[in-house]
């Protein structure tokens, strides 16, 4: 993470990481994953490689299974079927291996969920504090460096409810971030938004694509897939339906499923 | 909110404008008005000849309440015995200090800047029971000791509250906790608990504390009446407190509860940094209803023969020596009565205020 800001349309291939183990190893592997609310099939026999520094966008029409499946990598939702490996660590019922996928796993939501009863800056030192034990003062710095990079450094010791939706959800970015996570998971992150905020959270986005953070995006933003994405997954009825790089799946969609869906979203 | 913009009208309403838009405004209005009014005059000044242009102050006895009035220097006279009961008097300066202490731990919370108030408040939550335990009942550190059979008063009735206030809070979150537990065994117990004795009057409560407990104790282990009362008070109220809660609890939007999760927090520091916080600040109007009704309902002791302020102030006034005092006694024990709740009340708005950030997610 303490990598220099590079450009924002570079693809992975041009991109000279230092990590050592980028490419070499996957960060997420999802195996023949299954998920029922009661009787209610909402994933089926769901496959994700995840590599290290990859950016994948995750599109479809509502009630598809997208946050629900992006919700199982940290296991807000538990899978009844297959494998989710993170990091290395397999997700079970054990709750120490889940706390500490947790750790290495940031998560912004749709409706930021910032804690309302904490300032801003606290809200980011929280965690580094408690989970990490990172000392307060040190916590308090990288928060304050997270908060720059998102551009609210001013709002540090303001509440929540005194921000707009857009500055919260930058706030949310930086909180997450603030626990140096490996991976980054964004579940509708703009939709909650006014149209006129929507751009300063997606450069935030773009900006933390470029550092090289591993990310996967429930967005209807197809600019940013377009832009920033590796891959971009199409996924319809609890099922991926397609998967492919953001110029054929814009360009060339296989399915007819996909090209339906892209048909009514382009069409504006 | 800009310096330069115009500033909202002010609307002034001169007195006679006031009235006429609120007391005159139709005619029955204008009847309603005419007779509170009418109301207001012919009572506000004889209760003002009785409470103190009429009333009797000084004295020793009950034929030196000579005028029409109130014959308020009874109080003066049982004070002692209203405020410590049959503590014996040499000693009640450790009652005083217990008096001191709490008046020194809680009176400062009300002032925004008092240095320390903070720590001052902590230890009037954990110490000043501590110190009490010791001190009241006596009998270590060579203090002399005084059963708790002689307690009484106004005293009485403040360790009831305090200690029923003070272990409800702690006891009622950990079964709020509880009963919302995924865990089966322990939502099960949490919630046989909760039903089982918010169901219960607080007088069949302390009845069984004081007369069924002992005859199921095994022999030789027995508490004393006011132990047994205070754990009665205690765990029926933190059923109460468990309720109130639990509905704090059900507030918090499940978002909350998701972004503590993904930031690794387990679930102790999800609630105690996260939850509980806002759950209990959110639930700080009926937190202190609770308390106010417990503070009340602690006169209930009386039935299992503890003599709390209503107790000795009843005892007196069915003394042959004082007469005709009753309605004095009463109004006196419902004076202090209103003294500490009004003051409960204040500070919980005080602290709603303070606690208040804005927006909830």
């Amino acid at each position: 993470m303490g990598k220099p800001m590079t450009e924002q349309t570079q693809t992975p291939e041009t991109q000279s990481s230092p990590s050592s183990d980028v490419g070499k190893s996957d960060i997420i592997r999802v195996e023949g994953m299954h998920k029922w609310y009661g009787d209610f099939h909402v994933l089926q026999d769901l496959n994700l490689t995840v590599r290290h520094g990859e950016r994948i966008v995750i599109c479809g029409p509502s009630g598809s299974g997208k946050s629900t499946f992006i919700r199982c990598i940290n296991r807000l939702e538990e899978h009844q079927q297959g494998k989710i490996i993170v990091d290395d660590v397999e997700l079970t019922d054990d709750v120490r291996q889940i706390d500490s996928v947790r750790r290495e796993v940031g998560m912004v939501f749709q409706h930021f969920n910032l804690f309302p009863h904490l300032t801003v800056l606290e809200n980011c030192c929280l965690s580094p504090i408690w989970v990490r034990k990172t000392p307060r003062k040190e916590a308090e710095a990288t928060a304050m460096e997270y908060l720059e990079r998102v551009k609210i450094p001013d709002q540090a010791n303001k509440f929540p409810g005194q921000l707009s939706g857009g500055q919260q959800q930058r706030v949310a970015i930086a909180r997450a971030l603030c626990m140096k996570p490996k991976i980054m998971l964004f579940d509708e992150p703009t939709s909650a938004l006014d149209p006129e905020m929507i751009k300063e959270v997606l450069d935030v986005m773009i900006e933390l694509a470029g550092s090289g953070m591993t990310m996967l995006c429930v967005t209807h933003e197809m600019g940013f897939a377009k832009t920033v994405a590796d891959r971009v997954i199409f996924m319809d009825g609890g099922e991926i339906v397609e998967e492919a790089p953001p110029h054929d799946f814009f360009t060339n969609p296989q399915e007819p499923r996909t090209q339906k869906f892209l048909k009514q979203i382009l069409q504006h | 909110m800009a310096e330069s913009t115009m500033k909202a009208p002010k609307r002034r309403i001169g007195p006679v404008r006031w009235a006429r838009e609120n007391l005159f405004s139709s005619w029955h209005n204008t009847i309603l008005t005419l007779l509170v009014g009418y109301l207001i005059v012919t009572s506000v000044g004889p209760l003002l000849n009785w409470v103190l242009l009429d009333a009797n102050f000084q004295g020793s006895d009950a034929s030196d309440c000579t005028g029409a009035g109130a014959c308020w220097l009874f109080i003066n006279q049982r004070l002692n015995f209203f405020i410590y009961g049959f503590y014996p008097e040499e000693l009640q300066w450790r009652v005083d200090i217990m008096f001191g202490l709490l008046a020194l731990s809680f009176a400062p919370q009300f002032i925004e800047r008092f240095p320390g108030r903070k720590w001052l408040g902590l230890f009037g939550l954990t110490g000043l029971p501590i110190v009490g335990y010791f001190l009241v009942p006596g009998g270590v550190f060579g203090l002399e000791e005084v059963q708790s059979s002689k307690w009484g008063g106004l005293m009485l009735t403040l360790i009831l509250a305090y200690i029923g206030i003070i272990a409800s809070l702690p006891i009622g979150t950990l079964l709020a906790l509880g009963r919302r537990s995924e865990m089966p065994i322990i939502r099960g117990l949490c919630v046989v608990f909760i039903e089982v004795w918010r169901a219960v009057p607080l007088i069949t409560v302390l009845f069984m504390a004081s007369v069924m407990l002992p005859l199921f104790l095994p022999e030789g282990m027995n508490f004393e009446k006011l132990a047994r009362a205070l754990i009665g008070i205690t765990l029926w109220q933190s059923a109460y407190m468990a309720e109130v809660i639990r509905g704090g609890l059900q507030a918090i939007p499940r978002g909350q509860y998701e972004a503590a999760s993904a930031l690794g927090l387990g679930y102790w520091k999800k609630m105690g940094l996260i939850i509980l916080p806002q759950a209990l600040k959110l639930v700080i109007p009926g937190i202190v209803n609770t308390f106010i009704s417990l503070f009340k309902d602690t006169t209930l002791v009386l039935i299992i023969g503890l003599f709390d302020i209503l107790g000795t102030v009843q005892s007196t006034v069915t003394d042959p020596a004082w007469q005709n005092v009753a309605v004095e006694g009463y109004v006196f024990v419902a004076f202090c009565f209103w003294v500490f709740c009004f003051g409960i009340s204040r500070y919980s708005q005080n602290l709603e205020r303070k606690l208040d950030t804005g927006h909830r997610t």
